[in-house]
């Protein structure tokens, strides 16, 4: 059959072993520790998060993976300050996070541009809020436009841009902060697949040339292995991590790698955790019985 | 590009057209009723008196009556009545509408001492814009605080929605009390009015604004006030001009109202004092123009809207 389905995705390259090796001297950027969440819904007391337990090195690029309901929303929502936890600690230079801060960017799934202010002014909200002057301001804003290359469109509001180039709006106006760690919660997701590989190697570039952490959370198997050194991966009810994973595609990655024999091994990994046993049908599920009726003329096929 | 310039030139070109119609049609069913004599006239009009000895030129008869007189008096060999038919008092033709609406501005009023047109409106719409803008004063920043914390809403919100059922002309003889008789109590029934209405929909408003803009903002470095002043108020801003809008239609609806209270004054009072000497014309130009003021306000205000929020889009969809 398969040559490589000996291949383990255990197995590194020296090259991407001496990588490994280099990530983990530099020194730890966030730190969880035995993080756990739990709510009062109308269905009694969940728990979303339990014993969450892992570490970010310095620039390295993390992704986080789970089946529905894992929690991994909650988690970096956690991360940014937005929600609060109810047991463990999170430790970002080694100091607890309380609340939101400037020195954890976040990009959004939706489009959470300011519709009201011009792309710059976008831009611009967060130093602005943190006190800088609106000169100051207006040159970060000028130099992260051009970075994401949205220079030419400074003066647009975010309803004139397509999709892809709101989320570089998004992008570039976290990084202006200069955050410690780019939290990112499926980012891409509502954007259409060439788009989508578009903005992840775009993303790439910015990572490789710039100091910034990236967690960054998807459920899109193929963009957590093109886009991670290390790969989080949760599993449901409660949310607890069931593996951290090195990915063992070299860098630097190309749209081509998706074949290689490291990519797909790694890629059989993640399904095996993600996508367990099928779970039996729900009663309402199987409820459903679809009762077709021929429509069309007896003769008039379409197969 | 010329096609689309095209293609939205005749949208706009069919929209005019339509709705100029949506004017022109009530017009046409009024100038029927009013000019085809087959059409209504529930009364006769009398020209000649003939033998009816009650009968007088231009005056109003009901048709069956009139329709006896003429049987009797022909049974009686007298000299016949005549008549054309005509509609109640009350219903003016368009054109005498019209005529009342120009000398309404251009001569003064038959009764000494009453107000002229213009007069009468120029009180009213002074006693609207102090209503809404006090109502406004508190009603807005209320609502914005009340929509942004849910304590703020939580203390307040209740005891709003309790008194937003208390009719406001209710409280016209408390006013009075209070305010004296001239135009305190008139500006305070429009504020009751519409200020509870007010706080209870600009604060759903500004929970509307999407929850990731809020949190988007604080992951940036904005809390407290600066949150509430760059980011809430701007956020809604587009909405709670619409709403305003909404609103200020509300209060030109409590004026009547309002301006019944202590001294007759305004509008109202030039409305019911020609309607008690039946000058029903009079009536309707003073009706008609209270829409075209309100009407022309919100058209006048929904451009400048456009050009104030050129990022909202919730107004192409209209």
């Amino acid at each position: 059959m398969n040559p490589n389905t000996s291949l383990s995705y255990l197995d590194q390259s020296a090259d991407v072993k001496a990588r490994f090796d280099r990530i983990n001297q530099r020194e730890t950027i966030l730190e969880v520790r035995n993080l756990g969440k739990r709510f009062r819904s109308q269905q009694g007391e969940v728990e979303a998060l339990r014993g969450i337990n892992f570490s970010v090195r310095r620039r390295e690029f993390v992704c986080v993976i789970g089946p529905s309901g894992c929690g991994k929303s909650t988690l970096i929502r956690i991360l940014a300050g937005l929600e609060s936890h109810t047991s463990g600690d999170v430790l970002l230079d080694g100091k607890p996070v309380k609340g939101p801060g400037q020195d954890r960017g976040m990009v959004f799934q939706g489009y959470s541009l300011f519709p009201w202010l011009t792309v710059k002014k976008n831009v611009m909200f967060g130093p602005q809020m943190n006190g800088r002057s609106h000169d100051e301001a207006e040159r970060d804003a000028r130099l992260w436009l051009d970075l994401v290359g949205l220079d030419k469109f400074a003066d647009a509001y975010p309803h004139q841009l397509s999709g892809g180039m709101r989320q570089r709006v998004a992008i570039a106006r976290a990084l202006v902060n200069q955050p410690r760690i780019l939290l990112m919660d499926e980012p891409f997701g509502a954007l259409d697949a060439q788009t989508r590989a578009k903005m992840q190697s775009h993303l790439i570039d910015i990572w490789k040339n710039i100091d910034v952490t990236v967690l960054f959370i998807t459920h899109d198997l193929d963009e957590a292995i093109y886009l991670a050194d290390r790969i989080l991966v949760l599993k449901a009810h409660p949310g607890e991590v069931q593996e951290v994973i090195e990915v063992p595609v070299p860098r630097p990655r190309t749209p081509a790698q998706f074949n290689s024999p490291e990519f797909r091994a790694t890629k059989a990994r993640l399904e095996e955790l993600i996508h367990p046993a099928p779970e039996p049908e729900s009663e309402d599920e199987q409820a459903v019985q679809p009762h077709l009726i021929r429509f069309t003329n007896v003769m008039d096929n379409v197969e | 590009m010329s096609l689309i310039a095209k293609l939205t030139d005749s949208e706009t070109r069919k929209r005019a057209l339509l709705g100029i119609g949506s004017f022109l049609l009530p017009l046409l069913v009024w100038s029927l009723v009013s000019y085809v004599p087959f059409i209504w006239h529930p009364k006769v009009e009398v020209t000649v008196p003939g033998g009816v000895d009650y009968f007088q030129v231009g005056m109003l008869v009901d048709r069956v009556q009139f329709e006896d007189e003429v049987a009797y008096a022909r049974e009686q060999h007298l000299a016949l009545p005549a008549g054309k038919p005509a509609n109640p008092i009350y219903l003016p033709a368009p054109h005498e509408v019209a005529k009342a609406f120009y000398t309404g501005f251009t001569k003064p009023p038959v009764q000494k001492d009453a107000p002229w047109l213009h007069e009468s409106l120029w009180h009213s719409i002074q006693i609207i814009f102090w209503g809404f803008l006090i109502s406004s004063l508190i009603g807005v920043p209320l609502g914005i605080l009340a929509g942004t914390y849910t304590t703020f809403a939580r203390l307040s919100e209740p005891f709003i929605e309790y008194f937003r059922y208390l009719p406001a002309p209710a409280f016209g003889a408390l006013a009075v009390a209070i305010l004296g008789i001239y135009d305190g109590p008139k500006i305070a029934i429009i504020v009751i009015g519409t200020l509870f209405q007010q706080v209870l929909i600009i604060a759903n408003t500004t929970r509307k604004l999407e929850a990731t803009i809020i949190e988007a903002a604080r992951t940036l470095g904005a809390r407290g006030v600066k949150l509430l002043t760059k980011v809430v108020v701007p956020g809604i801003l587009p909405d709670l001009y619409r709403d305003q809008r909404i609103l200020l239609g509300w209060a030109w609806t409590y004026l009547i109202v309002a301006e019944l209270i202590g001294t007759s004054s305004g509008i109202t009072f030039y409305i019911t004092q020609q309607a008690r000497y039946q000058h029903f014309d009079n009536v309707y130009a003073a009706i008609m123009i209270i829409g075209i003021i309100g009407f022309g306000t919100d058209l006048i205000l929904g451009g400048l809207g456009r050009r104030l929020f050129p990022w909202d889009r919730a107004q192409d969809r209209r």
